[in-house]
């Protein structure tokens, strides 16, 4: 790996801690998103010089509160500033700044850093772009690509929502346990969010879009280093990591959405997989449910199946079940009601979700398992009408291609089960 | 002499690399290990998930103390390792347990593995 490459890592890895200190000295977004610009323009010159600093974290704070501090007292003298060499002493100053930052110190700065990103007055789309920006430090033309929206549209919504933060309070004091638990679970439905932006971009399944997927984990894994005994952050990483395991099998040559059951599993990554089991593991260790533990779970169980009739769909829909109770919504009763029809026939199944269909009368995939259901229980006119509906519900061509295949596998079961 | 060789690095770094950098860094450790087996000089080698995955067991108390995370102290030095199969945390954990029992003191964290290379040592 290129010295250029390990130091873009570093600063990549050191980004959320060093704007989050800088944040909580100058208490405002900009301020501290310049200072660290500045200190990674510096990093770039010194450390291929001098050699990367033991604690980048540390340095790029301090670099970057000196040079923040410097910037406002340009603005207020207009005077010359000093020659380089008197602004920043680097080198004797890297100990003492990371003995000061002591961890909590700095849990707590992240956690407000992307706790504002989340601030409930910002809709979701302003709330996730923030985060992309801010957080992870991707460019708004990355971001832009990633929504599938126009540059300049991209800056105007990162902009509207920074300056609805600086107007609502953004709280610096320190939080109390509380606080700071609401404040996790604010975040991690915000990373889960980020993901899901990239796990449902099925018209780009390895372009920009799913990169999203990436840096979601990456911010849940950053939440878990600060947070290591919460079972809902165990139990998110390990979400998105049995779920993003099987990013190389979900489409097919032509781009096509591959369904679960149809997957080569092989194509599978089997250390993300891994990985996930075992966090889940921890998780469930703590016996406190939540939702991300049971998705998690639910994810599991499609993860250890060897093959698509090897599924638990027993154990899948009393998962669901508890999901009900946790998130109460007609989306997992719909769920709930796909692995009923899978474990219990099509029958029950329908007479679930039937009573959804006020709730649900705008969502595509609830006709489509309304019409698969009617189809496997020989009612067919009644099928297609729902088809028809779903098809006409679906906002894009992937989405309508994703129905179709859907639709014509669950036919085709119909079919061969009947033949 | 048997040596070990306990590999350090910044795991933010390491487990942000893409799948063609990860690659390109295992194919260059696999020829020096290839030259190692060859001469069976090559014994277990091993890659850890990362330190979010592991649980650690103190066993300065009694009964030892089950903490998320990794050891984090500076105070106790690594003085040696196991490898092996469980097939839960919960299994593992009583294996710690066990340990434990016969040689309380310190700590162990149980972390899990990303890859295991049994070695070519000759009997």
């Amino acid at each position: 790996m290129s010295e250029l490459a390990w130091i873009d890592a570093a600063l990549i890895a050191a980004r959320p801690q060093a704007i989050g200190a800088l944040l909580r000295y100058f208490r405002d977004l900009d301020t501290a998103e310049e200072a660290f610009q500045d200190a990674c323009l510096r990093a770039l010159k010194a450390w291929p010089r001098n050699g990367p600093p033991r604690d980048p974290a540390a340095w790029l704070i301090l670099v970057g509160r000196n040079s923040g501090i410097d910037a406002a007292r340009r603005a207020s003298r207009h005077s010359e500033l000093p020659p380089e060499e008197i602004l920043s002493p680097l080198e004797d100053v890297e100990a003492p700044m990371a003995e000061r930052l002591d961890g909590g110190d700095y849990r707590d700065d992240v956690l407000r850093l992307m706790f504002i990103c989340c601030h409930p007055d910002l809709p979701p789309s302003q709330q996730i772009a923030l985060a992309l920006r801010i957080v992870c430090g991707l460019t708004v033309p990355q971001i832009a690509r990633a929504f599938l929206v126009g540059e300049s549209a991209m800056e105007q919504r990162i902009t509207r929502a920074k300056t609805r933060i600086a107007r609502a309070d953004v709280p610096f004091e320190t939080p109390g346990a509380a606080d700071r638990a609401d404040r996790l679970g604010a975040v991690a439905d915000m990373a889960y969010l980020i993901f899901n932006e990239g796990y449902s971009a099925a018209d780009d399944p390895q372009g920009d879009r799913a990169t999203l997927c990436g840096e979601a984990i990456r911010l849940a894994r950053l939440l878990l280093r600060l947070f290591p005994a919460e079972p809902e952050v165990m139990g998110l990483l390990a979400l998105m990591l049995l779920q993003h395991a099987r990013a190389a099998a979900r489409v097919d040559s032509s781009g096509q959405i591959v369904l679960l059951e149809d997957q080569d599993r092989s194509l599978w990554n089997a250390d993300m997989i891994a990985e996930g089991l075992a966090l889940l593991d921890k998780a469930l260790r703590h016996r406190r449910r939540g939702p991300h533990q049971t998705r998690a779970a639910i994810a599991a169980l499609h993860a250890r199946a060897a093959t698509p009739e090897q599924t638990d769909w027993d154990q899948i829909q009393r998962l669901y079940a508890a999901l009900e109770i946790l998130e109460p919504s007609p989306v997992v009763t719909l769920n709930r009601a796909v692995a009923v029809s899978r474990a219990s026939g099509a029958g029950e199944a329908l007479a679930m979700i039937e009573p959804l269909e006020g709730r649900l009368a705008g969502y595509f995939y609830f006709f489509g398992v309304k019409g698969a259901l009617l189809s496997q229980l020989g009612r067919s006119a009644e099928a297609r009408t729902a088809f028809d509906r779903a098809i006409g519900l679906a906002t894009t061509a992937a989405e309508a291609a994703h129905i179709r295949n859907h639709l014509d596998r669950l036919m085709k079961d119909s079919a061969d089960a009947g033949a | 002499m048997l040596y070990a060789f306990l590999c350090y690095n910044n795991e933010d770094a390491v487990f942000s690399w893409t799948k063609e950098e990860d690659d390109a860094v295992m194919a260059g450790l696999h020829k020096v290990h290839q030259r190692l087996i060859e001469k069976k000089k090559f014994g277990p080698a091993v890659r850890l998930m990362p330190t979010t995955a592991a649980t650690t067991l103190r066993k300065d108390t009694d009964p030892p103390l089950v903490l998320d995370g990794p050891y984090a102290e500076t105070k106790e030095q690594l003085l040696g390792f196991y490898v092996i199969d469980c097939e839960d945390l919960e299994e593992a954990l009583g294996v710690a347990r066990d340990f434990a029992k016969a040689n309380p003191g310190g700590a162990y964290e149980v972390r899990p593995l990303k890859l295991f290379l049994p070695g070519s040592f000759e009997k």
